[in-house]
């Protein structure tokens, strides 16, 4: 195979991490090089295939000779900078973060944030029973998939995924600003309304289930959702010649959800309607 | 023209191109993740041309769009070649090099001037001059295609057109400049790569080639018919002659997705047998003698598919096949035992595993391998090699040994010819949500169905000139029969263009319309150029 890189050479890039010193290459973020030495990081808006947007500042960390905390998903490494990422400054920055999310958002949903409130010791509850939430009913106005803004902690990953990170189709945005500010459609319109073209990569990227398949909200709700009794089998995609890489999620015998692995060059984690909803015909057949 | 049938590059190449050519091709909704990677593309400051006579969901996104009239790709791509070499802006180097031809191609692309091209296709003459300009100086340009190119007439034609523009350029055989047909279904590019095709053996060695012949018939110690078969235009014709009396059709649905319908299932019902392995009971499967259950391939069984940019991906079991349905492999070698050749029971590994010692440019691909590198593109020589992610870098070598051939050709519009009894050019395509007959996206309710799905398109300015309402319902005629549809305006045609899609045929049997005029070498039907008219109901 002739591969030429048209990328200009890049230098190396020696910075120290929690005391460890670490070579990355230049350009890349204060997070790969905790990645790099295994330093764990919690994030909740970072997507491996999306730009970082900097919101959930649960990834915060010191740099020394720095006035704030800065995002580790996109401050760009610098020869020398010497991060802390254990220090009392960060650690009550992402607990605090943890609790505000906690307070107003469902979370039963969220794995990765659950995991973090534990390990930071996060108290949501302290702001008291009567604390702000984003609680609000479930949005079902179509056959594939539902938003339960009740559960979305605004980390702008599902607008970037619809928009020019991927999709590019823009059918949402944040609306709204303060504590009003949430995931809307043009106007508020139903998504059958809007732009949505279904392909449900904005649901691919969804850190806490506010997006979820008709197919997995039904069987939460009925209480037939369980992921210790689901496979995942990847495969390619039955119809166009494009070649997706599928993981169907298979409980019992079925297909209860189908998604795309990030780290394939392919999709990047990415389907169309077909892709994502499309398998349905095997299933009905019985 | 350059041997293998595969595109030349790789989605990775798209993403880094500096031009885009999209020449019948409405990515966005027919391949919408290859349109994942024009869009980065364009981002990262590409320009997306767009070669459609439909303003497209791609053409949307495109710096300049060239609304074509129907069937005129070659009088389009002669002009565009001429203007290149008028305006000295071919690449003599590559073209003394490495190609054959291009006295012959200049004779033959000289009566394309600009105005004529412009009278001929509709195409304003300076688009047509900053098309050819646009990719004659690009230093890395893709040029695209899909069915708007080979579901002509003389789409074999149609190809060596746009060929023509890529070694009169050099934009072939190197890294971000190529010729990507995109592929419309997951294995279409699979199955000319294990022969599936007529004239062809597994890794596109010929038939009609003593040698590579004799290197199967050892292996399977059976003897090959020496003489290429017949593609399935040819196959429908000797139906009609009386010459084929039975068919075995595995995983196709000829009854709906055959131009000229009517006259495609008299044909299949005139057979003395039928077949028909599939995973539905098909309109096809309907008419057959025998039905075979077969396992969807995709989910309910294991083995390899290729896609258009040649990487040879895993499928994977996930489910069991209901009731008595059967994995095709075993389908295939019960029915080698009942025909009295015992071949065993092989896993689909076991059958790679054969087909990679018999076709080179498969050979490095074992399951393993697919499996740690996320599939591999052909050619594979061996377990060493990562596969070529473009092919014909030979055309840049210092000598280049084979040559590639320019191919002067002549335009020839449409069979199916307008007059004053069927004035509208309808056109045929795909839409998002739905895949060919319908059979597969049939099965999933989406709200995306709900637009309007079945209905022809008609530029407002028809409508109003053939007194048809928005969302009326209108009787659409042909040459070969009618159908009855809901009409549908739609501002991205112009007037005397109207659009059908083949996803409904049980509302609405578009097939009914198209014409069955072949390509001779493909066998591809004309699908996208019908004459027809539309009455009001």
């Amino acid at each position: 195979m002739t591969v030429i890189s048209l990328d200009a050479v890049k230098r190396i890039v020696e910075l120290t991490v929690d005391g460890q010193e670490v070579r990355v290459t230049e350009g890349s973020t204060i997070l790969d090089a905790c990645r790099r030495l295994g330093v764990e990081t919690p994030t909740l808006c970072y997507g491996d295939t999306l730009t970082p947007v900097n919101v959930c500042r649960v990834c915060v960390v010191e740099v020394e000779g720095a006035r704030t905390l800065v995002p580790a998903c996109s401050r760009k490494v610098e020869p020398g900078m010497v991060v802390h990422t254990d220090s009392p400054r960060v650690q009550t920055s992402r607990r605090l973060v943890l609790e505000l999310l906690g307070s107003s958002v469902d979370l039963s949903t969220a794995p990765d944030a659950l995991r973090y409130i534990e390990e930071y010791e996060a108290q949501p509850d302290r702001f008291g029973a009567d604390s702000l939430t984003v609680a609000q009913a479930v949005k079902v106005d179509n056959e594939l998939y539902v938003r339960d803004y009740s559960k979305c902690i605004l980390c702008y990953k599902c607008v970037e995924a619809c928009g020019d990170d991927h999709q590019n189709t823009f059918a949402i945005a944040v609306a709204g600003r303060g504590f009003g500010a949430h995931i809307s459609t043009e106007l508020d319109v139903t998504l059958p309304e809007s732009a949505c073209v279904y392909c449900g990569n904005c649901i691919a990227v969804c850190p806490t289930g506010a997006l979820m398949p008709v197919s997995e909200f039904e069987r939460r709700r009925d209480g037939t959702w369980d992921e210790a009794q689901q496979t995942e089998v990847d495969t390619i995609c039955p119809y166009c010649g494009v070649g997706c890489n599928l993981t169907l999620h298979v409980q019992g015998d079925e297909i209860v959800k189908v998604s795309s692995p990030d780290d394939h060059d392919v999709t990047r984690g990415n389907l169309c309607v077909k892709g994502r909803f499309g398998y349905q015909h095997v299933q009905n057949r019985a | 023209m350059f041997g293998a049938g595969g595109g030349t590059s790789s989605y990775e190449e798209t993403r880094s191109a500096d031009l885009i050519v999209l020449w019948g091709s409405n990515a966005r909704e027919a391949h919408p993740i290859f349109f994942h990677h024009v869009l980065k593309a364009v981002h990262n400051g590409a320009k997306l041309i767009v070669v459609d006579p439909r303003r497209t969901a791609s053409a949307q996104w495109a710096d300049l769009w060239l609304g074509i009239d129907v069937g005129t790709d070659i009088p389009l791509a002669n002009a565009v070649g001429r203007e290149i070499i008028a305006a000295g802006l071919v690449n003599e180097e590559f073209i003394s090099r490495a190609t054959t031809g291009y006295e012959e191609y200049c004779a033959s692309v000289e009566p394309w001037t600009l105005e004529e091209a412009e009278r001929v296709t509709g195409v304003p003459a300076d688009a047509i001059r900053e098309l050819a300009h646009a990719y004659a100086r690009a230093e890395r340009a893709q040029l695209c295609w899909t069915l708007g190119i080979t579901e002509h007439h003389n789409a074999v034609d149609n190809v060596f057109a746009l060929i023509d523009l890529a070694l009169l350029t050099g934009h072939v055989g190197r890294y971000g400049s190529g010729l990507a047909p995109l592929r419309g279904q997951n294995n279409v590019q699979g199955g000319g790569d294990m022969g599936a095709l007529p004239n062809k053996l597994p890794g596109f060695q010929d038939v009609e080639d003593d040698a590579a012949r004799a290197r199967f018939e050892e292996k399977w110690n059976a003897s090959i018919p020496p003489k290429n078969g017949k593609h399935l235009s040819q196959m429908f014709h000797a139906m009609e002659s009386g010459e084929l009396r039975a068919l075995y059709v595995i995983g196709e649905n000829p009854a709906q997705s055959e131009a000229d319908q009517k006259h495609a299932i008299e044909l299949l019902e005139g057979l003395d047998h039928l077949v028909v392995q599939d995973i539905f009971l098909t309109k096809t499967a309907q008419l057959a003698d025998v039905v075979l259950p077969a396992s969807a391939s995709w989910a309910e069984a294991e083995g390899t598919v290729t896609s258009s940019e040649r990487r040879v991906q895993r499928v994977r079991k996930a489910l069991d096949p209901p009731g008595e349905a059967r994995d095709d492999v075993e389908i295939v070698y019960e029915l080698a035992k009942r025909l009295g050749a015992d071949l065993g029971s092989p896993r689909a590994e076991d059958v790679w595993n054969e087909l990679r010692s018999l076709s080179p440019m498969h050979a490095g691909m074992s399951y393993e391998r697919l499996e740690e590198l996320g599939g591999i593109q052909w050619p594979c020589w061996d377990e060493t090699h990562p596969g070529d992610q473009f092919l014909h870098a030979r055309l840049w070598d210092d000598e280049v040994a084979v040559r590639a051939p320019f191919k002067a050709v002549l335009h020839d519009p449409p069979v199916d010819k307008l007059d004053d009894d069927f004035p509208i050019r309808l056109t045929t395509g795909r839409r998002l949500e739905s895949f060919n007959t319908g059979v597969q996206t049939g099965g999933f309710s989406s709200p995306l169905h709900r637009d309007r799905s079945t209905a022809i398109r008609l530029a407002p300015e028809d409508g109003a000139r053939y007194g048809i309402a928005d969302g009326g319902l209108v009787r659409v005629v042909s040459r070969r029969g009618s159908v009855e549809a809901p009409a549908a305006y739609d501002d991205t045609l112009r007037p005397g263009l109207a659009f059908m899609n083949l996803h409904f045929p049980d509302e609405v049997a578009t097939n009914v319309l198209t014409i069955d005029a072949q390509d001779p070498q493909s066998g591809t039907a004309e699908f996208k150029a019908t004459a027809i008219r539309v009455e009001a109901v």
